[in-house]
Parts: C-alpha cells; structure tokens; sequence
C-alpha cells in the first residue's frame, strides 16, 4: 500500500510521462524544423505551409499538456481561419511577390540575426534558474477542461471577454473600411476598353494563346513567333513567376548551332 | 519546463523573423509564431501552477491575434494597392 502511494506521488512529482515525452521529442523538433524553414524559405507560400506545421505541432503539445480545448481551438483558428487568410492575401498580392534579398541597411542582416540569438540566449539561460513546481493540472481539471474553463471565463474573466467581443466588432469594422475602394472615376464600358486598346496600339487583337505553332498547346508552353523565338505574353504572369514554363520543344529548331538542330538538318537531307 | 524552452526557442525565431525579413506578409507570419510561443508558455506555466488562469489568458491572446490578423492582412492589401508592392521597405512616406 505504501509503495503504491510512494509511485503516485513519485509519477506525480516527475514532469512528464513517458508517453507525452515522446511526443513532445517528437514534435518539437518538427516544430522548430518547420519555423526555421518558414524563416528561410523564399516564397511566401512556402512559409505559409511552414507556419501551419509549427502550429499544428503546437496544437498536440497543448492536447499533451491538459488543455484539449485549446489545442482544439488552435487548430480551428490559427491552422484554420488566420491560415486560410494569409494564403487569401498571399493570393490577392499575387504569388510571385518574392522577398528582395538586397540589403537596404549595412549590416542589419547581421545585427538582426545577433539580436535574435542574443535574445534567445537570455530567455533560455534565465530559465535556468526558475524554480519549478509541477503541480499538475488533474484538480483543476476536475469537472472536465472544457466545463472548467467555462467557468473561469464566464465568472473571473466575463468582463475581459465582453470587452473580447467589442475588439472583434471593431477588426471586423476595420477590416471593412481598410479593404473597401470609393470608385471615384466611373466604371470603364467596353466600348472604352477596346477604344483605349486600339489608342495605345500596343496589341489591339488579344494576346496569343499559350503553344501556338509550338508542339504542345498546353498553357505551360509559350507560342513561336514567326521567327522561332518564344512569346513571353502568351504566358500567364503566375506560370513565369512559379518557374513552372516548360521550353517549347519547336523554339530549339531556330537555335543555330544546336546539336539537335543540326541532328535534324540532317535528317531532312537524308 | 521542456515547454518553456520551446517557447523560448520559437519566441526566438520569430523575433529573428520579424528582423529579417522584408515581405510584410512573412513579416506578420513571423509575428503569429511569436504568440504561439508565447501561447505554448501560458499553458505550460498553467499546467505548472496547477490552475487554469493561464490557459484563459491563452485563450484571450488567441482571440486578440486573430483580430490582429484580420486588421494587419488588410492594411498590407491597402499598402499592396497603392504601392503595388508587399515590401516593408516600400511603405517610408511616414519616414521623416
């Protein structure tokens, strides 16, 4: 009996179980992996996938540690909603806004990365000194998370959450009045349009389609001009910005000097 | 305690995000790492304490960020209208 209480309260007093260590061995690196690789990836869509595996990892490491509410309500929000925002926006600035990689300040680069490890260093190494108790959530948790939360927040904290929902009134106002246009000049007719297309005689018909007079008419595939070379306009502007453009195999016969070029002169002599 | 040194770590990252960085939207990416690490913290010094006041604040940071998002991505849209660029190097009319 008294060795049975003895390992209760020892496996009370330890800081974590078995098997949340290994889950949080297992997550964390992935969690620290994937935030360093939002941080120096290029593309913005890239970090955006980043983000939401950091914050996915973050959310079983809040199930781990007694609070499945939450972890719940992070993935429903962050890896949800502020996700599908970001990539919203990322989609509404157009994908091929890269980061400029010039430095505008000298030495900011450096003095950023010094700052940030200096900054870490501090916060790691003034946890040393903490002390520590590991009380455990199980009597707070009594009647269940969710219900326990509930009543912290509808009686301790009511008024911070009556004040919670006058700020989201006030980012949903804001949202709209930023993202809203006054159209001050009307709206251009298509009568307009084409006048203006004519005007300015840069290309009055409409663009060329993606692979005409090239082998493939797929839209990856730009079209020949009639000297050989690819058009760039018969491209979409998101196509180039990926780097997803296939070389249109007909562009190689107008190379001079091309193996294949002169592989099939040759045939043809033949 | 494992937690808090995530934290910690994160919270770090981010920072160094937000310095480097020039994309705004990477920019503010970096700044919801942050109250996520900061959010990990809550709940691990909650668990610590043995009550659950810590998990409300964590709560309370969680909506606060989302709103935050909301005003934030539409200011970087309004800023992409007008200068056509997401560059936090761009938007210098307040400068001087």
């Amino acid at each position: 009996m008294s060795t049975a209480t003895a390992l209760t309260t020892l496996a009370a007093g330890t800081d974590t179980g078995t098997g949340e260590a290994v889950v949080f061995w297992l997550l964390a690196p992935i969690a620290v992996l994937a935030s360093f690789g939002m941080l120096f990836s290029k593309k913005a869509v890239h970090s955006a996938l980043m983000l939401a595996a950091t914050m996915l990892c973050l959310a079983v490491l809040y199930i781990a540690q007694d609070a499945p509410f939450l972890g719940v309500v992070q993935v429903v929000v962050y890896t949800g909603a502020v996700m599908m925002l970001f990539l919203f926006v990322l989609m509404l600035v157009g994908v091929d806004s890269g980061d400029s990689l010039v430095e505008t300040l000298r030495g900011q680069r450096v003095a950023a990365v010094l700052a940030a490890l200096g900054f870490g260093a501090l916060l790691i190494f003034s946890l040393g000194d903490a002390v520590v108790t590991n009380t455990g959530l199980d009597e707070a948790n009594s009647d269940g998370n969710v219900q326990d939360l509930a009543n912290l927040i509808f009686s301790r904290y009511v008024f911070a959450f009556e004040v919670t929902s006058a700020l989201l009134i006030t980012a949903a106002l804001g949202a709209m009045i930023l993202a809203h246009r006054e159209r001050h000049e009307h709206r251009p007719n298509q009568r307009e349009l084409s006048e203006q297309r004519f005007r300015s005689g840069i290309h009055p018909a409409p663009l060329p389609g993606p692979g005409v007079y090239a082998r493939h008419n797929a839209v990856d595939t730009p079209a020949l001009l009639p000297d050989g070379s690819p058009a760039e306009v018969s491209l979409s502007r998101v196509l180039i910005a990926r780097g997803d453009v296939r070389r249109s195999p007909g562009a190689e016969l107008a190379v001079p000097g091309d193996d294949e070029n002169a592989h099939l002169s040759g045939g043809d002599d033949g | 305690m494992n937690y808090v040194y995530l934290s910690a770590l994160l919270f770090s990252i981010g920072a160094a995000g937000v310095l480097l960085r020039r994309n705004a939207i990477v920019v503010f990416m970096c700044v919801e790492l942050m109250l996520n690490a900061t959010n990990l913290a809550f709940v691990a010094f909650a668990r610590m304490q043995g009550n659950l006041d810590g998990q409300v604040i964590a709560f309370f940071v969680m909506v606060v960020a989302a709103a935050e998002v909301v005003i934030g991505l539409a200011i970087i849209v309004t800023i992409f209208r007008t200068r056509r660029s997401t560059s936090v190097d761009g938007a210098n009319l307040l400068k001087y």
